[in-house]
């Protein structure tokens, strides 16, 4: 058998092309997910026309001046403006593709905002030629604006607990440039119960003034909850995160798991496939299998090659992306063990593959139709399709070795859900496969 | 020069071995179904050591299945097989060598798996044999037709084998080299190895082979010399493909 290796190494040793897509497929990959975990999203270039003329800027608010600009400052976080003085000339920004989209803040803006009597608008215009993009900055600026109106709200919010406050306690206030004094309902009902113990026992007066003095004390009561009412106006519904199943992954980390796995998958399974391939369509089956080889020995020669090249383009792409993205490279060892199990079981069904073909152009159109789809299968979380569906996929997945290697280079990588299961699934699906793989060789030879 | 010597090699050849009453190579009852069809009916001969033997028919007749029985890629149905040395070499239709090796690597990658005791004296002896000394470091992909199938050839003839069986060995040879070829087995037939090959150019199967074997539907129709098969069907002066065709009728092909 190993001079049935060399043989197949000095034959990848002459395909350039091949070698080199080989050795720059992890670097290039691995540099590119490394880069874009190490760094965060570039803003989208929005176009911002502010209408609102720089006096009008100020809203007052209950006897309190608010600058509305800082509240623009919430929809920058997200965006790089590109800051223009007519919507006209925004439109022809987003038209001509120099911009995502233009948020136009209307003139009256501050007026409607002080009145409080109706909803301030923001004109949000964007480019739908891509969809995909439409709906990105679609989602950014409607995440922003919700953010601004949540700090316009908890403003909002401040305002009126003061005046209640002043309500309560009373005090000082200003309008219309004069300072009004407010006596305030706690005063006011100390003030009657005062009152009411000068009073005789039969004063006609203690009927009204008691129920002026119980009014004042069930209003300070309840206005004491005003700042709880209040918060709970301004955000009803609060998220409280509780996960039932699976490992708590941060997504980029996911992210690697899932780079690595599709390289893997796609080197294993092309390689088996095509080397396997290669004998049949090279007419060389026949001969070896004539007593120089065994058939079984063959594709334990195919599956040991894929893997062994395989697993060493993942292990040099994974240690890429650690070196930018900072990986756990105390778990290394686990990092071994999951791409040794899911190369050997990809190897299996690479050479299933390549049994079932009869070239290698078949062998590797047949690979790449059979594993596009595992991976975006094996990702579909549950909930997104019905039940019914999720149970198929499951299955499906469970019989390809994309969905364990995934979770055993997560658990490898992020210490998720451990390591041994998705092993064991991952060597029994490589048994099943090389069994499929031995039986389709019987093809071969007629 | 090589042509007189396999014109006259059968009947020296043919002496010997029916002197030595020794098949080289005997199969008996063997019978092989692809499915419903049947590829190999019943087949029986005997070819003996140092014959040169032509499987000739038309198109799905079975000679490759039965080739290949015989070279042990497959295993028949029914029927059993006897080499008298056990040691087959094989010549598959399409050169089984790979593209992407050297005539010398590819020779020493087979010697090397045939385990034969020196692996780089036998594939220069090889080279030599073939004429390819001076294409050896050549890869396969850059060679001619020919010389790949002498290569082919040479690949099933590195381990010395007693009985060399080719599949359609000339099927892809122009004329020029066709003859270089009949020159080459000529030369191993000299040296006692024993031959069958399969073709469907019956002129070719009357200018090389001491015996023809006649299949049709996977049935054993003739066995016996070219000359005996004219002979066979009525018409001395048939000639030999026109006696092959009224043989094919008479049993209704």
């Amino acid at each position: 058998m190993r001079w049935l290796l060399l043989k197949d190494l000095q034959i990848l040793r002459r395909s350039p092309l091949l070698v080199a897509l080989l050795v720059l497929y992890p670097v290039v990959v691995s540099l590119l997910i490394g880069f874009a975990l190490s760094r965060g999203p570039d803003k989208p270039r929005v176009a911002f026309v502010n209408l609102v003329p720089p006096s009008a800027n100020t809203i007052s608010l209950g006897g309190e001046n608010v600058d509305a600009s800082r509240y623009a400052s919430e929809l920058f976080k997200s965006i790089e403006p590109v800051r223009l003085h007519s919507r006209e000339a925004a439109i022809q920004k987003v038209r001509s593709g120099d911009a995502l989209a233009a948020l136009i803040i209307p003139s009256d803006i501050t007026q409607k905002l002080s009145t409080g009597l109706e909803s301030a608008q923001v004109e949000v215009i964007y480019n739908n030629e891509d969809p995909v993009k439409g709906r990105y900055v679609e989602q950014i600026i409607n995440s922003r604006l919700a953010d601004a109106n949540a700090a316009l709200s908890d403003k909002f919010k401040d305002i009126a607990l003061q005046d209640i406050r002043l309500l309560l306690d009373g005090g000082d206030f200003e309008l219309l440039g004069r300072t009004l004094h407010i006596l305030g309902l706690r005063r006011t009902e100390a003030i009657l119960a005062a009152t009411l113990k000068t009073l005789p026992p039969g004063a006609s007066q203690r009927r009204p003034l008691t129920e002026v003095r119980d009014f004042a004390g069930l209003a300070v009561s309840n206005l004491n909850l005003a700042n709880d009412v209040l918060a709970t106006v301004a955000q009803p519904v609060q998220v409280k995160r509780v996960a039932l199943k699976g490992a708590t992954t941060p997504l980029s980390s996911f992210a690697v798991a899932v780079a690595v796995a599709v390289s893997l998958m796609f080197v294993t399974v092309l390689l088996a496939s095509g080397m396997l391939a290669l004998e049949r369509e090279e007419g060389a089956f026949t001969r070896l299998v004539r007593g120089l080889v065994s058939r079984a020995g063959l594709l334990a020669e195919k599956i040991g090659l894929a893997a062994a090249c395989a697993f060493l383009v993942a292990l040099v792409m994974l240690c890429g992306i650690a070196l930018l993205a900072g990986l756990q490279w105390s778990r290394f060892p686990q990092w071994l063990v999951a791409l040794a199990a899911g190369a050997v079981s990809f190897a299996a069904l690479g050479v299933a593959i390549g049994g079932l073909a009869r070239e290698v152009r078949a062998a590797s159109l047949l690979g790449f139709l059979l594993s596009l789809p595992l991976a975006f299968l094996a990702l579909v979380p549950s909930g997104a399709v019905s039940s019914g569906l999720y149970a198929v996929i499951r299955v499906v997945c469970a019989l390809f070795p994309f969905k364990p290697t995934l979770q055993a280079l997560d658990g490898a990588l992020n210490d998720a859900g451990g390591l041994g299961l998705p092993v064991v699934h991952l060597l029994v699906l490589t048994v099943a496969f090389a069994l499929l793989a031995r039986l389709s060789l019987r093809r071969f030879a007629s | 020069m090589a042509r007189a010597e396999i014109e006259t090699a059968p009947a020296s050849r043919q002496a010997s071995a029916a002197a030595a009453r020794a098949p080289a190579l005997a199969a008996r009852g063997l019978g092989k179904h692809y499915g419903e069809r049947a590829a190999l009916v019943d087949v029986s001969f005997e070819v003996t050591v140092g014959e040169l033997v032509a499987v000739i028919g038309p198109n799905g007749a079975g000679k490759t299945t039965l080739l290949s029985i015989l070279a042990g890629i497959q295993p028949p149905d029914e029927g059993q097989i006897e080499v008298l040395d056990g040691d087959v070499g094989w010549v598959p239709q399409h050169a089984g060598v790979y593209s992407k090796l050297s005539v010398a690597e590819n020779l020493r990658l087979f010697a090397r798996l045939e385990r034969v005791g020196d692996p780089d004296a036998v594939v220069a002896r090889m080279l030599e044999q073939t004429g390819l000394a001076d294409r050896a470091g050549d890869e396969l992909s850059t060679l001619s037709g020919g010389n790949r199938q002498r290569v082919n050839v040479a690949i099933g003839l590195l381990a010395d084998p007693a009985v060399l069986l080719a599949d359609e060995p000339s099927s892809a040879l122009d004329p020029r080299q066709r003859e270089r070829l009949w020159e080459f087995i000529a030369q191993r037939r000299a040296g006692g190895t024993t031959v069958v090959y399969s073709t469907h150019n019956v002129q070719e199967a009357e200018r090389h082979a001491d015996r023809v074997l006649v299949l049709a539907d996977g049935e054993l129709l003739f066995t016996g010399t070219p000359r005996g098969l004219e002979l066979e069907v009525g018409g001395s002066d048939l000639g030999f493909e026109a006696a092959f065709v009224r043989l094919l009728h008479a049993h209704g092909h």
